[in-house]
């Protein structure tokens, strides 16, 4: 309280305050709040959708809070929903996300890592040639590699099957990854690289011994972006797998899409959000990483 | 001699193998299955990939298919109108965000989280905020608009504009975060000059900024290119191609032929004419940027 009246009394001190409210930034303010709400609404929707009673979504509107919140839509959603005839809800195929995504996110990195490193570090004839290639495959349509690899896929007996959905995913990630690793690899210093070598360690002693401890935040941005990636991919998915093996993205466009019985509003947007809650919990718990990882794959590409 | 030359051979033997994946995806996937489609797409292939030659009989089929056609007019409609106003919005945003703001972490937040959602989920979601029983047309009817009438997605004639706001709330999030990464690039003296000269801002801004931007402006188009021409998820999502064939798009052309219509050669034809599209912008733009400068790394 003292305190207080101490310092009304000193009089003004330090730089001008800028004013808070001169119309730049009331306009400035005001427009990115009136965007902000744009971009979000979306979401709202979902959630409130998803926590209302079917007979409650036909009288209100869809932007009205739930008068009466249920979690029974949450349930129905995970167990209960039916693609089809099937009525087991998302949760077998949340399971096979989980089992594409992890060995696919694994094996890419492994697979990017030391191939940027050998690209960067221990370049021999002719690398840069297949990179070019490799960069350049980025931007072939995948419709045009489809079927081809239906073909190889079909020769190795993993047509329609989870592994082969995982060799997919692990080429198709390979352009981007090897790029994001290589760059990463390049911007270290050299010296770094020649006193390992000088001291007699050799390739995988370099790469699991210098690189690997110094590379954790290229590492997490590449799994951020993979995991991201691979979850929220659905072509792939409806592509190489087989019904029981689909993964959550096509389930979900299945059980929302379907024409049979009656539309369950909010049993689909629950669905909804449980198949966006993946990349949604990475992208908020991230932040500057994912900005990062798209960053470094779009500027640099 | 003949002692030398395995040792060239196994010389740097670590990075040839851990290279190997990447040269069996770059030659047996990427140039391998691209020439095998294109090779087929001059076959009678029906069911299963048969060498039988027709020459382009099926591009004319293509080019005679009403459902291909819808597709590419969709494509043009919606590639022109995303590119446009992705850019445009993306970097209004950018440049109001660059302001020196209180809050700008939380904000690009916001605007970016469409971008980590599936274009499944994008779609499902605007299937539900446009369905003109529940949302949008509904509320504004119950307000005491009675005639007010915005059903996008039951409208044939703008059923593709419906996909647009889909696709515009999910993408310009991206392009706002690299035009931010562009503006953040621009040297603060750029500024000051501009301002002791007393130009105004959005003179600098068109005059100046766009123009020192033009690397991130142009990996922006082709990747905004790239991704207008591969859109498939998001339409099976939204709209499943309807109502009818009004929101058709050339990828799911190749989709619904190779897979549902046992009718590869068409996929093959449809996918090879994707492919021509995507060329005709990557390839100018990797003469430009790779072209002039030979250079390593």
């Amino acid at each position: 309280m003292a305190d207080l009246s101490s310092t009304t009394l000193d009089g003004p001190r330090g730089p001008k305050p800028r004013r808070t409210f001169s119309r730049r930034n009331i306009f400035l303010y005001g427009t990115l709040l009136l965007v902000a709400i744009y971009y979000a609404i979306p979401l709202y929707v979902m959630i409130v959708t998803s926590l209302k009673g079917l007979p409650e979504i036909r009288l209100g509107n869809i932007f009205s809070p739930p008068v009466e919140v249920t979690f029974q839509p949450w349930v129905k959603a995970w167990g209960e929903a039916c693609t089809g005839l099937n009525c087991e809800g998302l949760s077998s195929y949340f399971w096979n996300s989980v089992q594409i995504t992890v060995p696919s996110v694994i094996l890419s990195i492994i697979i990017a890592s030391v191939n940027g490193y050998a690209l960067a570090n221990w370049r021999f004839k002719g690398a840069n040639v297949f990179f070019t290639i490799l960069i350049f495959g980025a931007f072939i349509p995948y419709q045009v590699m489809l079927y081809p690899i239906v073909i190889m896929l079909r020769e190795l007996g993993l047509y329609g099957d989870l592994s082969g959905l995982v060799i997919v995913h692990t080429i198709f990630g390979m352009p981007i990854l090897t790029l994001l690793f290589r760059n990463y690899f390049t911007s270290l210093p050299e010296e770094l690289f020649k006193a390992a070598r000088v001291d007699g360690a050799g390739f995988w002693g370099i790469y699991f011994r210098v690189l690997l401890p110094m590379s954790l935040p290229i590492f997490t941005v590449a799994v951020i972006l993979q995991v991201t990636g691979i979850w929220n991919d659905f072509l792939f998915g409806v592509v190489y797998t087989g019904p029981e093996a689909y993964p959550m993205t096509v389930a979900l466009n299945n059980i929302v899409n379907t024409t049979q019985g009656v539309k369950e509003y909010n049993v689909n947007m629950a669905a909804t959000i449980i198949t966006a809650l993946v990349p949604l919990t990475i992208y908020f718990v991230s932040g500057k990483l994912f900005v990062r990882g798209i960053a470094a794959g779009a500027v640099k590409g | 001699m003949a002692a030398k030359r395995p040792n060239q051979l196994f010389r740097n033997m670590n990075a040839k193998v851990s290279a190997i994946p990447m040269i069996v995806t770059a030659l047996f996937v990427f140039v391998g299955g691209t020439a095998w489609t294109i090779v087929y797409s001059f076959t009678k292939s029906g069911l299963l990939p048969r060498m039988k030659w027709v020459g382009l009989d099926q591009y004319e089929r293509l080019w005679g298919t009403k459902k291909w056609l819808v597709s590419i007019e969709n494509l043009a409609i919606y590639g022109f109108s995303m590119l446009v106003l992705v850019f445009v919005i993306g970097f209004i945003l950018a440049a109001l965000l660059d302001q020196k703001i209180r809050f700008e972490n939380s904000i690009r937040t916001i605007i970016l989280y469409p971008y980590a959602m599936s274009f499944v989920v994008t779609g499902l979601v605007w299937q539900w905020i446009l369905n003109p029983e529940f949302g949008i047309q509904n509320i504004m009817q119950n307000a005491g608009w009675q005639g007010f009438t915005f059903n996008p997605l039951y409208n044939p004639d703008i059923a593709i504009f419906g996909v647009l706001i889909a696709g515009l709330w999910q993408g310009s999030g991206l392009v706002m975060v690299l035009m931010l990464a562009g503006l953040r690039g621009i040297d603060q003296e750029v500024w000051k000059a501009a301002r002791v000269d007393g130009i105004p801002a959005w003179k600098t801004y068109i005059f100046i900024v766009i123009p020192m931007m033009r690397p991130v402006f142009i990996t922006t188009l082709v990747l905004v290119v790239t991704g207008i021409v591969k859109v498939f998820d998001l339409i099976v999502a939204q709209t499943g191609g309807g109502p009818g064939i009004a929101t058709e798009v050339p990828a799911k052309y190749v989709y619904d032929m190779m897979f549902r219509n046992n009718n590869l050669g068409q996929g093959f034809a449809a996918s090879t004419m994707m492919l021509v599209t995507v060329a005709l912008v990557v390839v100018p733009w990797a003469m430009l940027e790779f072209g002039g400068k030979k250079k390593n790394g």
